[in-house]
């Protein structure tokens, strides 16, 4: 008696997995958004979303208040997943501002474009987005991946540049977050002849495991404050696998009417790097909330 | 592309067949993070459960215990682990721990305490001191509920120890999660599907376990739970 | 690890009570509203169980497998049809657990009538409906209590992972506290799920005082 239970589990979940290859009608991607929500004009909600990282919701925020400061209503979704995840909901409408990285985004839609430069990047991205979705104007600002070490191992392997770990690679352990290596892996090859020894995701970690040696090299943002904290060091990169990241709203044009996009613009005519990184010690550090840091901004600039 | 065809290009992927994200590497990290959080629970909760259980002492701290550590997110507890102890076992071997011990304390002390009474005085009057009565005695009585405990609280912990993936851990939730992450939907289900057949599979050993464990002339007897009745509490990511 | 980072910041604390009670009424929506879901489905299925006994095992074996999902594999699979970042995409698989949990209660505590008794109301001349609702179903309150008990705290614990899609309520205290290096909102996010979980507790016992005040101390 005491296996039946059991053995009916295993009979039922073969069942119900057989039932779900069957009922599947071929649906596509279920990760592909299908929602139907907010095909919307002028009037209607700006749904404004960000990725999972801190300085993407600070950057959403402003956004956010911008918007409202004009008269556009407004919902937030801030903090739900990575751009693979995002990108999808902001083509299905379910979204309609998301603050991108001209460069990631460009990287995302065409891993081989070459363009690297911020306007040789606007250019291709504006001809690669699909019809429903545009960019606005791209600001100053700029948060750049990069590979980063900690000075410690700079100074044992002597690499001041990326191009330097060539012969290094094979033994060193490379963290990032979970997508780095599918986005990453074929681009250090190619440009670099890179090939690590292990790639491993170290998320929101990734700074904490280069101090702790779980990883030698790191996938780590330029203006995370932990660079300076745990005095890292961002390898150069000569060949431009990063390129140009500034920083631009994505936005479905159908959900966004002319206010909302001189909002926007006028947020990126004013934000610069070493705006930016200040902003951000405020949030990382100081662990002021994202949207008082930005409320703080707009009113500086004159924008609220 | 179907389920099946998800399914397929999940287990197909050379990436998950061999190296450090092979399928096989992933599930000996998954078992062994539970592994280790269940022993670590095990040597906690069973003392505590054989000693409560045997004076009849205490069951009021079984219950506030249980009650508590039920109530912790297992995500906050992992969080707060990394930012304290750093990325490692540590930090994922606290929570799990918290999640694995209530059910295996309640089950000690239930198993111990629910020995027939004049069974005990038999012991006693045959001259048995109190260690000999609980251990030779009690305990083998106690053995098949004990070990109910164990399985519900290792499904619990296989079906938890996804979390361990968020804050960059290995195991199977690293599937769940990354897949999440790149939205690579077969690495997604692929990922969920193996800790299911994973936690089927416990299941399974334990029934064994229990059947092994008890007295032939007991089998018929309800000593295992009914056939519904799942893990008692859960959190899985 | 926290950089010096202290690990209780209590001016954020006091700078933040609405916004932690906003979000704790979030969670309690998220969390609660599942287990109510799940009850009222629990109690009809749990009576077709026992009116055919041959229902419930492979009921109970669906539900176990179920139960082994990880939820942030459910809530993946659902972003599709719910939508990212929405309360039902979270609310969904919850649903599924709580039913997990209450469907065996449910059963036992029908079952849990003796026979005499329940042939003894049919010998006053009760029909079914009125055996029912007068002698079952309160029979089984303890049980179905007990089962809210176990699913509600659960449904509390689990309802935090929805914040890794964007919707867990006080889960997203864990979230930004670790992006952050920043441990106060994760504890404060760890002892409000608690509290929340307790109050519910407490409120459950409460009333099983009152709808079955003979019940006090069986069905724990």
């Amino acid at each position: 008696m005491t296996t039946r239970p059991v053995r009916t589990a295993v009979a039922v979940a073969v069942l119900m997995l057989g039932a779900a290859a069957c009922s599947s009608s071929g649906g596509g991607d279920p990760l592909a958004a299908k929602s139907p929500a907010a095909q919307g004009g002028s009037g209607k909600t700006v749904v404004v979303g960000s990725a999972n990282f801190p300085e993407n919701v600070l950057l959403a925020s402003i956004y956010s208040q911008a918007l409202q400061a004009k008269g556009v209503k407004v919902e937030e979704k801030f903090n739900i997943g990575s751009r693979e995840v995002l990108y999808g909901q902001l083509q299905s409408g379910a979204l309609t501002v998301l603050p991108e990285y001209n460069g990631a985004l460009l990287g995302y839609l065409d891993a081989k474009s070459t363009a690297t430069g911020k306007d040789a990047v606007n250019t291709e991205l504006a001809a690669t987005l699909p019809a429903g979705l545009g960019i606005l104007n791209s600001a100053a600002a700029e948060d750049k991946d990069s590979l980063t070490v900690t000075q410690e191992t700079a100074d044992r392997l002597g690499v001041k540049s990326i191009a330097d770990l060539v012969g290094k690679a094979q033994d060193l352990v490379i963290g990032g977050p979970p997508e780095f290596k599918s986005r990453r892996e074929q681009q250090f090859k190619d440009a670099y002849g890179l090939t690590f020894k292990e790639w491993k995701p170290t998320a929101d970690t990734t700074a904490n495991a280069l101090k702790d040696g779980t990883v030698q090299v790191g996938n780590v943002f330029t203006t995370d404050p932990k660079i300076v904290q745990l005095k890292l060091v961002s390898l150069n990169d000569p060949k431009n696998l990063f390129s140009s990241q500034n920083v631009t709203p994505l936005v479905n044009k159908a959900g966004l009417d002319a206010t909302g996009t001189a909002a926007l613009n006028a947020v990126s005519a004013k934000l610069d790097t070493a705006g930016l990184t200040a902003l951000m010690k405020r949030v990382a550090v100081d662990k002021e909330d994202p949207s008082a840091v930005a409320k703080d901004w707009l009113k500086t600039n004159g924008l609220n | 592309m179907n389920w099946f065809g998800w399914l397929h290009d999940f287990f197909a992927d050379p990436a998950h067949r061999s190296g450090p994200d092979s399928i096989l590497d992933r599930v000996l990290e998954h078992l062994a993070f539970s592994a280790e959080a269940l022993v670590l629970a095990a040597l906690l909760a069973v003392p505590l459960g054989l000693l409560i259980g045997y004076t009849g002492r205490g069951l009021f701290l079984v219950t506030a215990l249980t009650g508590i550590a039920r109530a912790l997110p297992t995500l906050g507890l992992v969080t707060l682990a990394v930012l304290l102890a750093g990325v490692g076992d540590t930090a994922v071997l606290l929570p799990l721990t918290a999640l694995a011990a209530p059910p295996l304390l309640v089950a000690t002390a239930e198993g111990i305490r629910g020995t027939d009474p004049d069974v005990r005085d038999a012991a006693r009057g045959i001259g048995l001191t109190h260690p000999q009565t609980l251990f030779q005695v009690c305990l083998p009585a106690a053995l098949p509920t004990l070990l109910a405990g164990a399985r519900t609280a290792a499904v619990q912990v296989i079906a938890t120890a996804t979390v361990a993936a968020y804050v960059g851990l290995g195991g199977l939730g690293r599937y769940v999660i990354d897949g999440l992450a790149t939205r690579d939907f077969p690495t997604t289900v692929g990922g969920a599907l193996l800790v299911v057949l994973l936690a089927v599979a416990v299941q399974l050993l334990f029934a064994l376990l229990i059947r092994y464990a008890t007295p032939r002339g007991a089998r018929t007897a309800h000593v295992d739970e009914p056939a519904g009745s799942p893990a008692l509490s859960k959190e899985s990511i | 690890m926290l950089d010096g980072e202290p690990l209780v910041r209590w001016h954020w604390l006091g700078d933040h009570l609405g916004y932690l009670a906003g979000l704790t009424g979030d969670h309690a929506v998220i969390a609660l509203v599942p287990v109510l879901i799940g009850l009222l489905l629990a109690v009809p299925l749990g009576l077709a169980c026992t009116r055919w006994p041959r229902l419930y095992q492979p009921l109970a074996a669906v539900f176990n497998v179920v139960y082994a999902l990880p939820s942030l594999a459910v809530f993946v699979v659902l972003i599709p049809y719910t939508g990212l970042a929405t309360r039902e995409t979270v609310m969904v698989p919850l649903t599924f657990y709580a039913l997990a949990v209450l469907l065996p209660t449910t059963v036992d505590g029908l079952r849990a009538v003796p026979e005499p008794v329940r042939q003894a109301a049919t010998a006053m001349g009760y029909g079914p409906w009125h055996r029912l609702a007068a002698v079952e179903l309160p029979a089984a309150v303890p049980y179905l209590i007990a089962g809210l008990r176990v699913a509600a705290v659960s449904s509390i614990s689990l309802a935090a992972v929805g914040a890794l899609i964007g919707r867990g309520g006080l889960g997203y205290l864990f979230v930004d506290g670790f992006q952050r290096t920043f441990p106060t909102p994760i504890l404060a996010g760890i002892v409000l799920v608690a509290l929340l979980a307790l109050v519910c507790d407490l409120l459950l016992v409460a009333a099983r005082r009152l709808l079955a005040p003979w019940a006090t101390g069986v069905a724990r």
